[in-house]
């Protein structure tokens, strides 16, 4: 029996056969939606780039060479154009993305999950636990976001390590809330009363039957959520809270180029239309990745 | 032989003030070790609201329900001995769970071993081969649900299996074969049934005796013997068997 008739048999015999099985599926699903796929290529390119940047830069993203600054795209060597202190863009981005899948990646593995278990509990357990949890829920949603993390940053000192922190405090009260009102909705189904029937604990039904059905919607809002997040740490970069200079933060190279917006246009512009590329990379792949968990969604 | 399942005037009460809703009242029965008992009524009469008060689903009121002379215990250790089957398979399969996976949940709360044995067993004495072990509920037909159900139900070895219309969302084919299964089962197992129907001929195959429930109230108690004979004294029940008769022509 071949590999591709092992994968897709109907009949699987043993448990890992028929993980796999659904994995494929759902890697097949994914491969059929071309958007998903360029979001997917979007994604592993970003992380090449990341982990291979000493190799894919040209010049250090660091050293400063003033006789070279503000070069256009394409002069002297610069594919990208130079920065006001003569730094080489296109280097630049390629080792912020190190910076930029760091915060993202931080955030997105922390704010969810948080967000995640305060919203189940408190759809879960209703009664004082929900009055309590979702309260505070609603203070952190009452500050403004940006202004909170400032706060948190301010309390905590500056730095990449502390926005992340800050972004994710802050970025945690929606996923709650979209948990929340999903758990309500499972919560009183025949499935969870079964569950119960069968003696199983508070946590083994919040852990395996209510959060599988809240993660679909968890993740959709995830990426797009990640937009937001890479620009919140611009944020944060651009008023001194963040990404500290030199560091090639692609929020804070932003900010640093909005002062010659209007005759060098390259020096924003480039690493904005990173920040867009990336944020639709997310947002292509967040919404192919809902439709590929979804066992439902399988072709019958 | 004492009652294995007794319930002694249960009242159920939903809700306060204005919205109060007192589902059941002071309905009392018993059903000995291996018989098999049906609540029969229409829809809204409490009947599947006492089942739920007897696994703690509804909150009890007044009354008590006992199991073999003492309160029933909760959470595990009643699981062990009661077991209950839904009345709608499309509700109470998880949708992202596996059969496997919903087999196997019993099997690791309470730590039995020997899963895949149990698993392959429990699919095989509802007439589900392994073939079905790894698909989805949606690739399922509700037959083949609520078959699946039962095996959940029956894998924990229940003395007790509480049957909410469990044939009631399937169409009358299906409904014959499920209730065979379940009249099999029982025989093999020596199982205790309590069953909820708004049907009296299926109550009337499956049960030895049954009670009429209307408005939350039992209304009469009846023998199979009685049913069979048409012997029923109240005006409700000879409604409802007017109703099930003119189903059977």
């Amino acid at each position: 029996m071949g590999l591709g008739a092992w994968l897709t048999t109907d009949t699987p015999r043993s448990r890992f056969q028929a993980r796999m099985g659904q994995t494929y599926n759902g890697w097949r699903d994914l491969v059929r939606n071309p958007l998903a796929m360029l979001g997917l290529a979007i994604i592993v390119a970003l992380v090449l780039m990341a982990a291979l940047a000493p190799w894919v830069a040209t010049h250090d993203p660091i050293v400063q060479t003033l006789k070279d600054r503000l070069l256009p795209p394409g002069a002297g060597g610069h594919p990208l154009g130079t920065d006001e202190l003569g730094r080489d863009i296109y280097s630049r981005i390629v080792y912020g993305a190190r910076i930029t899948l760091y915060i993202v990646g931080i955030v997105a593995v922390t704010a969810p999950v948080f967000g995640l278990v305060v919203g189940t509990a408190a759809g879960y357990f209703g009664g004082w636990v929900d009055t309590v949890l979702m309260r505070l829920t609603d203070i952190f949603l009452a500050f403004p976001r940006l202004i909170l993390a400032l706060a948190f940053v301010a309390a905590l000192g500056a730095g990449v390590g502390n926005a992340i922190l800050a972004i994710a405090l802050t970025a945690w009260p929606p996923y709650a809330r979209v948990a929340r009102a999903e758990t309500l909705t499972v919560r009183n189904a025949d499935y969870i009363a079964a569950a119960r029937l069968q003696g199983a604990g508070a946590t083994r039904i919040i852990l395996g039957h209510v959060m599988p059905m809240c993660l679909s919607s968890v993740i959709v809002r995830v990426t797009l959520d990640m937009a937001g997040i890479i620009l919140t740490a611009a944020g944060l970069g651009f008023l001194g809270l963040g990404a500290q200079p030199p560091l090639p933060e692609w929020g804070t190279m932003i900010s640093a180029g909005r002062k010659f917006l209007l005759d060098h246009w390259w020096v924003a512009t480039m690493p904005g239309l990173a920040i867009f590329v990336v944020s639709l990379g997310f947002n292509l792949l967040g919404d192919g990745l809902r439709d590929a968990l979804d066992p439902r969604s399988a072709p019958r | 032989m004492g009652a294995l399942i007794e319930v002694r005037d249960l009242n159920v009460v939903f809700g306060k003030g204005r919205q109060r809703v007192h589902a059941v009242k002071d309905v009392s029965f018993a059903v000995e070790r291996g018989g098999s008992f049906g609540l029969v009524g229409e829809s809204g009469s409490g009947k599947s609201t006492v089942l739920r008060a007897i696994c703690g689903l509804a909150p009890i009121a007044g009354g008590q329900v006992l199991l073999d002379g003492a309160p029933v215990p909760h959470g595990i250790a009643f699981a062990r001995r009661v077991q209950m089957v839904f009345q709608d398979p499309y509700a109470s399969l998880h949708p992202r769970h596996t059969i496997d996976r919903v087999l196997a949940e019993p099997i690791a709360i309470h730590g039995l071993g020997d899963g895949e044995d149990r698993i392959e067993r429990a699919l095989d004495e509802v007439g589900l081969g392994s073939a079905f072990r790894f698909r989805y509920p949606h690739q399922l037909s509700g037959g083949q649900r609520q078959r699946v159900a039962i095996a959940r139900a029956l894998l924990l070895e229940p003395e007790v299996l509480l049957l909410d219309e469990p044939t009631s969302a399937l169409d009358a084919s299906v409904q014959a074969e499920v209730l065979n299964l379940l009249a099999r089962l029982r025989a093999e197992k020596g199982l205790t049934y309590l069953l909820v129907s708004h049907d009296l001929a299926v109550v009337d195959h499956m049960c030895e005796r049954l009670l009429v429930m209307q408005h939350g109230a039992a209304v009469e108690r009846l023998e199979a013997a009685a049913l069979e004979a048409h012997r029923v004294d109240t005006e409700y029940a000879r409604t409802l068997l007017r109703a099930s008769e003119g189903y059977r022509r």
